[in-house]
């Protein structure tokens, strides 16, 4: 019996120290909801896919025909400085500019007030080494990530942009069209390019997201593709229209792990 | 008490044999399909978490043979992995997909997959459960996409009652179509060639050329080619001139310029029926290759340090005598009983089950 006692002082004793919470696993701790929601942009300009020209930092101009992204590993932080960390298999999201309802993520969180918001942008490397049965959904190759995962180097592409650009010389076939498509987790057997992003935001910015019963605060985000092209190196489409697996696909990752900005919070 | 035995042992396995042999298109599972050879460490793929089952094996051995997997129908993973030559594409330099089209590599052999920790040329795929996606999704080999055969094989009359039969859910996934691939081939043991035979003394010894090519192999193949698997599975440039295309091999992968040029180390095991040799099927004869290593490397593609002579010259250099018994014990590696065994028979693959 006092083994039990003091086991049991033991792990109350870890779990006051770990200060982390896993909402939603047994649905107790998951009482509330908060959205998170992305809105592209394009500097100012909201990004359409109806042929909208914007200009890059290198004074190019282009236009976007497709823009996805994966955000995973959300977790968020309390006044109190409590991590709530979601539970990870519900934590995979792919934000498609297609797909409208794809850029609005609702979380459900243990009641209480938020000051930050952490998210990965792309998917941790422990995943993408699972077994297909841990790859479900929006992590299935053949599902929600078609078009997101690479067959002949096993592992998901996080970041996907194409379009045209009239700064492109011609292709082929006589079009001038850029390919982005950034992944890279680290490497499975020897390391190599890490493209993972971790990106924070800091809530007090605007304002504390407060959840509770009958609230749904929205975290509106801006993620402004024109930096995608500067920050920490400017990329030209003339020169780069096609980035895949390279080395190269560091830059573009450094410029967008700065994409993300807290526009509002909406306490609703 | 004493068990009483009615037959000697050896004539029930006779019986047993022969049984199985006149049900070679209606056969049924057995455990030894899948064994570990006495002669092979454990094998690395965890068939723990994917049994071999009877109804799996058929399955996968049915999709394996089957072109609904790629985009029009044409192109099954049999058509560039046929058995009689060790699952590789007999005769052809480059895999030759849908459409006519024709990829940058050379098909390889599957053999043994259960003992390897990566896959294709450049070690792209570590896990076998994984690799299929590849061919089926390269718009040079299958040209299909994951969710339109996912699509197929659900819409199929046959499919979903096979895979209720393997897995217990007639809904098809791709976690459950790349299960039931990998049970077909973590059988594709190859491990009954003569080598094997002298090495688990059954009976059968080499020859004196045999036991003479064994040294010269050890003394200069080893080190890439290890016994039992005849691969370190690591990724070596043989300094092989650039072609046009120049394929830069595992750099592709690992974006490690130190890898550029280097290639997965391939088998030597079944060399006689998976010719043409190199990740790009240049040379067509083993003597190709051994010339090649004697006066063709080229420094250009950064050969591997065991390519490099004393005199700084590249080259691994064989007398005559040395060279033929070489080849002679490159022989002992071939496994008729494998390109032959009926468990593996394209014929009756799509029949098996009304």
């Amino acid at each position: 019996m006092k083994s039990i006692i003091t086991l049991s002082a033991a792990l109350l004793l870890l779990a006051s120290c770990n200060r982390k919470m896993t909402p939603g696993s047994d649905g107790k701790d998951a009482s509330s909801t908060l959205t998170l929601s992305f809105e592209n942009y394009a500097g100012d300009k909201t990004v359409s896919m109806n042929g909208e020209n914007y200009t890059n930092a290198s004074g190019e101009t282009f236009s976007v025909t497709l823009l996805q992204y994966f955000i995973s590993n959300i977790s968020l932080k309390k006044t109190d400085g409590t991590i709530i960390t979601l539970p990870q298999d519900s934590s995979y999201f792919l934000v498609k500019e297609s797909l409208p309802a794809s850029k609005q993520i609702t979380l459900h969180v243990p009641k209480g007030n938020y000051t930050a918001v952490t998210f990965m942008l792309g998917i941790d490397s422990l995943r993408n080494t699972k077994p297909l049965s841990e790859r479900t959904g929006i992590l299935d190759p053949a599902g929600g990530a078609e078009g997101m995962y690479w067959g002949w180097n096993s592992g998901y592409i996080f970041f996907k942009m194409e379009g045209h650009s009239t700064a492109i010389p011609d292709n082929k076939a006589g079009t001038k069209k850029f390919r982005y498509h950034i992944g890279l987790f680290g490497g499975m057997n020897s390391p190599t390019v890490n493209n993972i992003k971790n990106i924070t935001l800091d809530l007090k910015e605007k304002q504390v997201a407060k959840t509770g019963a009958g609230k749904n605060p929205v975290i509106r985000v801006h993620t402004n593709i024109l930096q995608m092209f500067t920050g920490t190196e400017n990329i030209s489409i003339a020169k780069n229209p096609v980035v895949m697996v390279s080395p190269f696909s560091k830059h573009i990752a450094d410029n967008y792990a700065s994409m993300f900005s807290l526009a509002a919070v909406d306490n609703k | 008490m004493k068990k009483t035995q009615f037959f000697p042992r050896s004539l029930v396995f006779g019986i047993l044999l022969f049984a199985s042999l006149l049900l070679a298109g209606g056969f049924t599972w057995k455990e030894e399909w899948f064994l570990q050879p006495a002669n092979f460490p454990a094998p690395v793929y965890n068939s723990k978490a994917n049994p071999v089952t009877d109804a799996g094996f058929k399955l996968g051995k049915k999709l394996f043979y089957d072109p609904i997997l790629s985009a029009d129908y044409t192109i099954s993973c049999g058509s560039c992995h046929i058995q009689a030559a060790a699952f590789s594409h007999h005769g052809h330099d480059l895999s030759h997909g849908i459409h006519d089209l024709l990829g940058t590599r050379n098909a390889p052999g599957l053999q043994n997959l259960a003992w390897y920790s990566r896959y294709m040329w450049d070690g792209g795929i570590t896990n076998l459960d994984l690799q299929p996606i590849a061919p089926i999704t390269n718009p040079v080999e299958m040209g299909d996409t994951l969710s339109a055969v996912i699509r197929k094989l659900n819409a199929d009359p046959q499919y979903p009652g096979l895979f209720e039969k393997a897995f217990g859910t007639n809904r098809i996934s791709t976690d459950l179509v790349m299960k039931a691939l990998s049970q077909f081939m973590i059988c594709l043991v190859s491990a009954d060639s003569k080598y094997d035979k002298v090495m688990r003394k059954e009976g059968v010894v080499f020859t004196a050329d045999e036991t003479a090519g064994y040294q010269v192999y050890r003394q200069n193949c080893a080190s890439c080619h290890p016994e039992p698997l005849f691969t370190n599975q690591q990724f070596r440039s043989t300094g092989l001139p650039v072609l046009e295309e120049g394929d830069e091999g595992r750099y592709l992968v690992s974006l490690d310029s130190s890898e550029r040029f280097t290639f997965r180390v391939p088998s030597l095991r079944n060399l006689k029926f998976t010719f043409p040799y190199m990740h790009d099927g240049r040379f067509y004869t083993i003597d190709e290759v051994l010339d090649h290593y004697a006066t063709g490397i080229s420094h250009t593609t950064r050969p591997d340090p065991s390519f490099i002579l004393p005199d700084g010259s590249p080259g691994i250099r064989f007398s005559p005598d040395q060279r033929k018994t070489l080849k002679a014990f490159l022989l002992t590696l071939n496994d008729t009983a494998f390109v032959k065994n009926p468990l593996y028979d394209e014929a009756g693959s799509q029949l098996y089950i009304k």
